[in-house]
Formats: C-alpha cells, structure tokens, sequence
C-alpha cells in the first residue's frame, strides 16, 4: 500500500492512547523500572517513559515470551491425555515506542520461527501485533544499525512510525500497513494533513562502523581463528545477551510436572551457557567459552545470511549494554573485520 | 597504576606466573577484565574506582585455569573471595599469586594466602548505609507486604544467571537449577520458578557470600537480588557471631555442632 504520511500533534499522543485504550486495545509500552526500561502491559499514558535511546529488553517477549505454555496433560487410568493451547486466547496487542531496530527484528526472529517447520503459536501471536515504531533522533556509542542494513528511521517492521519533528515537536506518522491504517482509522481525528516533512533532518546520526558483507564472507574462513580465544576469554557464559536481544530465539522445552498432572513450557536458553550443547553421551562439542562466543556471532553473520538471508543482528547494541564484563559486540566485529585471517 | 604494571610486567618476564588478571579501560566508560599474557599488554592495566568486578570470578574458569599459575589484581571483596575459595580447596599458593590492592588504591605484596588473610581480618565486612535502610525497610514490612516487594522485584528476572556468572562462590560446574531429570527448581522464568532460584540462591551462598554486590552489578535489570544475601550476612551475625572468610573456616551452614542451641537438629 501507498505510505499515508500524516501529522500526530505532540498533545494528541495521549489522546491517542487513551481512545486505543477505550476500543480495549492492550498496549505494551516501554516502562522504567530500577532505572531499567522494558515493555510492559501499560494501563496509563503517564507511565510511559520517553528519552531512552533503546529500552534495556527488546520487544520479542510479546511474540516469543521468556516462557510460554504449549500444552497441559494429566495421566489417567486410560494413558494419557494432551490438551493444547487455544489460540484464540492469544491477544491482540499493539506494541508502542519500539526502535527500528526491534522492528526490524520481528521480521529476522519471523524467518528463524518459519524457516522449515511453521511455528504456529509464534505466528499466532506476531499477527497480532500492531507495531508503532518511534524512530530514533538520539544515538550512543552501542548503536550500529546502519552498519546491518538498518537506519534510525527505517520503516520497515513498524505498521506506524512515528517521527518526533524536533526536541519537543510534533510527530510525522507513516501509516505503513493495512493493520496501521486499521487502528489510524480507530482514532482518525488524531492524524491530522500533513503539508510537506523531510523526516530525515530529525533522525540521529549513526555512522556506518564496518562491511557486513565483509564480515560474512570473512567468517567463511575464519572459524579457526584465535581470535575467538582473545575476545571471550573475560566472557562469563551467562545469557544476558541473548535474553535482551530481539533475534535470539533459541529455546527449550521443559516438562513442569505437579505429580500426574503438569504444563510443557518453551524457555528461552543461550548458546552461552556451558551445558547448551551438553549431549546425553555427556560430551559437549562447545567444551569452551570461545567456542560459544563463536556461535554466537558465526550464527547472526554467517549461518543466517546463508540460510535465511537476514541477518540475525539489527545493530541494537543492547547485547552491549547489557553485557555485565563488556562484551562489545560492535568492537568485537570491527576488530574480526580488522584481524587478518 | 604504574606499581602493578611494573610487577605484572616482571612476574610474566620471570616466568613466575603465566597470566596476570587486573582490569583495563573498557567501552562507554566502563572498565573490564584482562588477561596479561605478554609483558607488552601489562600497559594496559588500570585501577580506580570504576573497578569493582569481582575478578575471583575467574579463577575458578576453566579457560584461565588452563593456563597455568595466575596473579591476580585483588581489591579487598577479591581478596575476601579467595580467601573463601581457597577454604573450598578451590585455589592454592601453588596456583595463585594475590596482588593485592588496599582500600587506600596501594599496592600490596603477599608471599602466600596466610598473608592474604592476615590482611583482610584487619577489616569487618560492612553493610554500606543505603542498603541497611532499605534492609530495616524490610524488616518493618508484614510478612504479605514483604512477600508482595518480592514477587515484584523478582517478576522481571529471566534468568540470564549473569548474577550467578559474576558471583566467585558460584563455581559448580552443575548448578541445581539446571537439572531437568529430576527438576528441583523450575527451569521456567515465571513468579515462582524465580523466587526459587533466588531463594536457593541465597541460602547456599549464606556463610560463604563476602558481600561484593557482583550479582546486583550483572544483573541486567538491576533486580536488588544482594539484598537477600545482605539479609543473611545479617542473620549470620545475629545467630552465629558473624562471618568472615578464613582459609580454615568453620563453614556456617554445613557445620554441626554437638551443643547447638537448637535441638531439632540433634
């Protein structure tokens, strides 16, 4: 569809929200807690936060949560009996104040859910969501999305994006979708004309820091290298980086039993943990921390390009930030970039 | 720190260790962890008051371990932690060398970990002023308003175990929390599974916890996990005299006494 560009006065953001609300709209909004921002289901416009550059967790436990029940069974006289999820009881949920790069990622954590087997309750869930992007006019020294193809106005994965015109402006909205123009209809009054607006004035500048091409091709003779030893020998194999990232998606599933009856859960897990790989036999074939710092970037720049053709890092940085010995991937690849093979 | 880089630089030229751990300038600010190999990164070394990682985290890793003797760049809360881990037969004079830095930011020489102790008794752990408020907080609360702080401080954990990564008394190669077959916590990130990890976590760490706050420091979403094991270092005062770390120590929990005042345990 053509992309509607449309006006949103900086007062009429609340309104907005406030008449979603009304139409029983469940919003998920970025929140502080601990000095930590992270999306929750919002009751309140107030609650809101504004001002963060990214928020401390992505946005993927709406579609993907940290633990999701996919079926509940008791055992009986006659075996076994298996009730699965309703699908129907997952939610419509309008996902508000996400970055590009989280956008962008929906779209890189869709392909891993429907690369061979269709992941119906993942697919259930993302069609439900209703993206508002909110591009970003502030940068840090973590961001990179322009060196993965992103920019900090990318429309794409958002089904509105909002663009503050300014410190404290109005906001151009590009109404992006059917599913975007479905909720701007809820609240036509709120999207008003817009004249003329060159949004890119107002994005922040984020330079491109390496060739993600470059790295990829790199990567196909690179697994031998030392230089996986150098960089992870701090790393503490704990799962801060993959549980705040928006394409992790690796997950296991666990049995919670409460004696014949119980509940099969899908958790999130981390390639950097030591026992991820541990195979009953005993043996683990990432016996070591540099071969799981390995994985990690061999499968967002190696095996997904490959496979998948996306690339399994939107440039988000929080992987960085969250990273408690500063484990910095954006360091990390400039210098795999660097390092002659 | 030109002390500790000259001794570093001296220690790997003489062979006398085969890696030096301090710590070096990081990104945004930040301070890290590094392994000097080679007398020319020993420039690299920094201290100040951005440097609280537990660096004892690391010497119980199999990646460093794997190298050979070690020195290490040891605040007081380091110095602590392997004074408890070398109670726990996890370190030795045969395979540590402690650098030690004093509170004053000077560097302190040890010939073995008897020097090491006899130091750090000179000093009580202390709980810091903001914490202890937000302790007796606690305490002033009915048992459901406590409960209710919990639950809600608890409910974003999902579980990365960076506070379990960062903690030095967190070694086992296995930790509970990751058996399935049978499961004794729940794997699941949810109300009750992360209060047992938590809880868990506290308990075994009771006794054995030199307070360094390394758990609250990794956790990602500054979750006030030390104030659990605060609580216990309390409890331990209170119930047991008090704990301090010591190569030949009378381990709080998983000693037995024969005149306990408790008699259940008898």
């Amino acid at each position: 569809m053509n992309i509607d560009k449309r006006l949103v006065r900086k007062d009429s953001l609340e309104k907005l929200f406030d008449i979603l609300k009304q139409n029983s709209k469940k919003i998920y909004a970025p929140v502080t807690k601990n000095g930590k921002t992270t999306f929750r289901d919002t009751a309140s416009f107030s609650l809101i936060s504004t001002g963060y550059i990214q928020t401390t967790e992505s946005s993927k436990d709406i579609a993907f949560p940290r633990t999701e029940k996919l079926l509940d069974y008791s055992k009986n006289k006659e075996g076994m009996s298996v009730k699965g999820i309703d699908l129907k009881d997952i939610p419509e949920v309008i996902l508000w104040g996400i970055r590009p790069c989280d956008a962008i990622g929906i779209g890189e954590l869709g392909s891993i859910f429907n690369w061979d087997y269709k992941d119906e309750i993942y697919n259930n869930r993302s069609s439900k969501v209703t993206v508002f992007g909110f591009s970003c006019n502030k940068s840090d020294e973590y961001c990179f999305c322009t060196s993965v193809g992103g920019n900090p106005g990318n429309t794409e994965g958002s089904d509105i994006l909002f663009t503050r015109m300014g410190e404290d402006g109005d906001y151009i909205a590009e109404i992006l979708t059917e599913k975007g123009q479905a909720v701007a209809e809820i609240a036509s009054g709120i999207f008003e004309r817009l004249e003329t607006a060159d949004k890119e004035k107002f994005l922040a500048d984020v330079p491109v820091k390496f060739n993600h091409n470059e790295i990829s091709e790199k990567l196909d003779k690179f697994f031998e290298s030392k230089e996986w030893v150098d960089q992870s020998l701090r790393c503490l194999g704990c799962g801060a980086c993959a549980y705040v990232c928006p394409t992790c998606a690796c997950f296991d599933i666990e049995d919670e039993a409460h004696g014949k009856n119980g509940s099969r859960v899908r958790c999130w897990d981390s390639c950097g943990f030591s026992h991820f790989t541990v195979h009953t036999s005993g043996h683990n074939p990432r016996d070591v921390q540099s071969a799981r710092w390995r994985q990690r970037i061999m499968h967002k720049f190696s095996y997904m390009p490959e496979r998948l053709s996306v690339y399994g890092c939107t440039g988000c940085g929080r992987c960085s930030r969250a990273c408690p010995v500063d484990m910095n991937i954006l360091e990390h690849l400039i210098s795999i970039q660097e390092v002659t093979v | 720190m030109v002390d500790l880089i000259k001794k570093a630089k001296e220690l790997i030229e003489t062979s006398a260790v085969k890696v030096v751990i301090g710590y070096e300038e990081g990104t945004g600010n930040k301070t890290r962890a590094l392994f000097v190999e080679k007398t020319e990164d020993a420039d690299r070394l920094i201290f100040d008051s951005r440097c609280v990682q537990n660096l004892a985290a690391y010497i119980t890793k199999k990646e460093i371990k794997d190298k050979g003797k070690m020195a290490i760049a040891a605040t007081l809360p380091v110095m602590r932690s392997i004074i408890q881990l070398a109670s726990e037969f996890q370190v030795n004079d045969s395979n540590l060398l402690v650098l030690g830095i004093t509170p004053e930011s000077k560097l302190v020489e040890f010939a073995n970990l008897v020097e090491v102790e006899t130091f750090v008794h000179q000093y009580q752990i202390e709980i810091d002023a903001r914490n202890k408020e937000m302790l007796d907080k606690l305490e002033k609360m009915t048992q459901p308003e406590r409960w209710k702080f919990w639950i809600d401080e608890l409910a974003p954990c999902f579980k990365c175990y960076a506070c379990r990564a960062a903690c030095p008394m967190c070694y086992c190669s296995r930790c509970t929390v990751d058996f399935n077959q049978p499961q004794w916590i729940p794997v699941a990130s949810t109300e009750l599974g992360n209060l047992e990890w938590h809880l868990m976590r506290a308990i075994h760490l009771t006794g054995r916890c030199i307070d360094c706050d390394a758990c609250y420091n990794a956790c990602p979403l500054s979750i006030p996990i030390n104030l659990l094991t605060k609580k216990m270092l309390l409890d331990a005062k209170e119930h047991f005299g008090g704990y301090q770390p010591a190569l030949k120590g009378d381990h709080l929990m998983s000693t037995y006494k024969p005149d306990d005042k408790e008699n259940f345990i008898q």
